[in-house]
């Protein structure tokens, strides 16, 4: 799929775990502003890929990169990145809902704080304005000093959500974000992803093919850590090219 | 059938016996030290100098040296162990280096604390010339106490999620605003814990504190950390052994006292414990 100034690209990535390969020769561009899902069977590389564009990876001892990622055309493996500033324009949000045992307030100004915001005004309203994105402020404005564990898991990853957008990120990772949640409450996520695409560049992993086809404009589908079919989720979902793409999505394998 | 059910019994009253067993002597020692130590309490008891050779009088000397040599256990050994398993958790790779750090604590755990108070003797009293004083007692308490807040704290450091601190570091907290936003301050609990635990047994050790510290008789109280003091532990070993004619009571009454401090340590790590555990959720 050919895209004009991409938001990310990746070329001939390769990845190793130890002696493991986990990712191989992985090429694709993601669009600017786009909800891009990211689906195949699982330990076929979704996560990982995920965590090569904010280098959480880095964590992992025994990691081993090659290949090229640009996002913004600058190379994020270069000698010179600035981690931090990586980070804070490449946000995720996890699998499991997973605040902090703090207030909702101390859970949202988190990363403002550890970026060295101190003014409380501004704070409330980096506050207020990071809530009210994830559709929580109106429901939570007088509860702000309660436990964040107190809300339900629905809202729970919404504040998390809203702890991303907080830093002010210009790329959203999600790795499947509602796996620990109800159908309801994945529908809800969804809408709210729909929201934030105008203003985020949006890579959602998810092991559900209607939540792919649903919520996302394009879609990646990997196999034992290799791209196979990439291209306008309408497209790989009504008429993909490649045959395995085709067994997958429509539950033969996977 | 009826012979797996009896066997079964037979089973769980061995069982019963051996934690009868278990808790036995501590009954029986709390017991002993309630019943001849209380009627010698008195405030006076608690306030006042020894007199008649120690026959007399009150443990005040006794009770402000364990106090102030705990402190300075603490003062020495939290911010070193802390800093220490902070590092060794959170920092520190994997490797062979690490690696024996490891099990240099775990043998350090595991030393005599004859050993330690010979150590001390060696290091502080003599090579470093502190003499037999507060600072060389408390350096040495301090060092024998390292391991066992090192441990706990690694342990508290450990049981919190790795999950928070992904989130952190995805947030582009860096590994220190990591450990001091949301590491510490969920582990703290533990860590109090561990370390009340950990000085509460130097407060009731008396082989550390016998050459670097200990006073045998010394009814005043400390002016400099280059003083001597007299100490609970010590002072119990002295009634019991080298002072002839001190009576019962006062014998016991010390050892009250001091099980009493022990006590109420431990009371306050166990009730950290159980408060931390009410309050976690995750
Ligand atoms: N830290 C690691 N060390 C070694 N191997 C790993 C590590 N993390 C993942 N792997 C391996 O890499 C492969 C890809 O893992 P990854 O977690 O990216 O898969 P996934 O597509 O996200 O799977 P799932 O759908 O189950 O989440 C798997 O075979 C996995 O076993
Ligand atoms: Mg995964």
């Amino acid at each position: 799929m050919i895209i004009e100034k991409p938001k990310i690209k990746v070329e001939n990535l390769d990845l190793y775990y130890g002696s493991f390969q986990a990712l191989k020769k992985v090429t694709i561009s993601i669009e600017e502003k786009k909800i891009t899902s990211i689906i195949g069977p699982s330990g076929c590389g979704k996560s990982t890929l995920l965590r090569v564009f904010n280098r959480m990876n880095d964590l992992v001892e025994g990691i081993r990169i090659e290949g090229l990622v640009e996002i913004d055309g600058e190379n994020i493996y270069a000698k010179d990145t600035n981690m931090v500033a990586l980070r804070k324009k490449v946000g995720m949000v996890f699998q499991r809902p997973n605040p902090f045992p703090l207030s909702i307030y101390d859970n949202v100004i988190y990363g403002p704080r550890v970026h060295g915001e101190r003014n409380r005004k501004k704070l409330d309203e980096i506050v207020e304005k990071s809530l009210r994105a994830v559709l929580l402020f109106d429901e939570l404005k007088d509860k702000l000093d309660r436990s964040a564990l107190s809300l339900s898991l629905e809202s729970q990853q919404r504040l998390c959500i809203s702890r991303l957008l907080a830093v002010q990120p210009d790329v959203i990772l999600l790795d499947e974000p509602c796996s620990a949640l109800d159908p309801m409450a994945t529908l809800k996520i969804e809408e709210l992803l729909q929201v934030l695409k105008n203003d985020y560049t949006i890579l959602i992993v998810t092991h559900n093919m209607q939540q792919a086809a649903r919520a996302s404009d394009n879609t990646f589908y990997m196999l034992l850590g290799e791209m196979i079919e990439y291209g306008p989720t309408e497209q790989v979902f009504t008429n993909p090219k490649d045959k395995r793409t085709e067994d997958y999505i429509t539950g033969r394998f996977g | 059938m009826r012979d797996s059910r009896r066997y079964e019994r037979v089973a769980f009253g061995v069982m019963a016996a051996a934690t009868g067993i278990i808790i036995a002597p501590v009954l029986i020692i709390l017991f002993i030290v309630l019943w001849y130590g209380v009627p010698g309490l008195s405030l006076e008891f608690l306030t006042a100098m020894p007199r008649d050779g120690m026959r007399a009088g009150g443990i005040f000397p006794a009770i402000v040296g364990t106090l102030v040599l705990t402190i300075g256990t603490a003062i020495f050994s939290i911010p070193l162990g802390i800093l220490a398993a902070i590092y060794l958790n959170e920092y520190a790779g994997k490797n062979w280096m690490t690696r024996l750090v490891e099990i240099s604590i775990i043998n350090l755990a595991g030393i005599p604390s004859i050993v330690y108070g010979l150590f001390g003797l060696g290091l502080f009293v003599t090579f470093l010339g502190f003499g037999a004083s507060i600072l060389a007692g408390s350096l040495t308490l301090a060092i024998m106490t390292l391991p066992v807040i090192i441990t706990a704290t690694r342990e508290a450091l450990s049981s919190v999620p790795q999950q928070f601190r992904e989130v952190s570091f995805s947030l582009g907290a860096s590994r220190w605003q990591t450990v001091r936003g949301v590491v510490l301050p969920n582990a703290i609990p533990g860590i109090l814990t561990g370390t009340i635990l950990g000085l509460s047994r130097a407060a009731g050790e008396t082989a550390p504190i016998l050459f670097t510290v200990a006073a045998f008789y010394l009814p005043r109280l400390p002016e400099s950390v280059f003083d001597q003091v007299m100490a609970l532990p010590y002072h119990i070993y002295v009634l019991s052994t080298q002072v002839p004619n001190v009576s019962m009571k006062i014998q016991y009454s010390t050892v009250l006292v001091l099980v009493g401090m022990v006590f109420i340590m431990n009371i306050i790590a166990a009730y950290i414990r159980s408060k931390f555990r009410k309050r976690k959720t995750w």
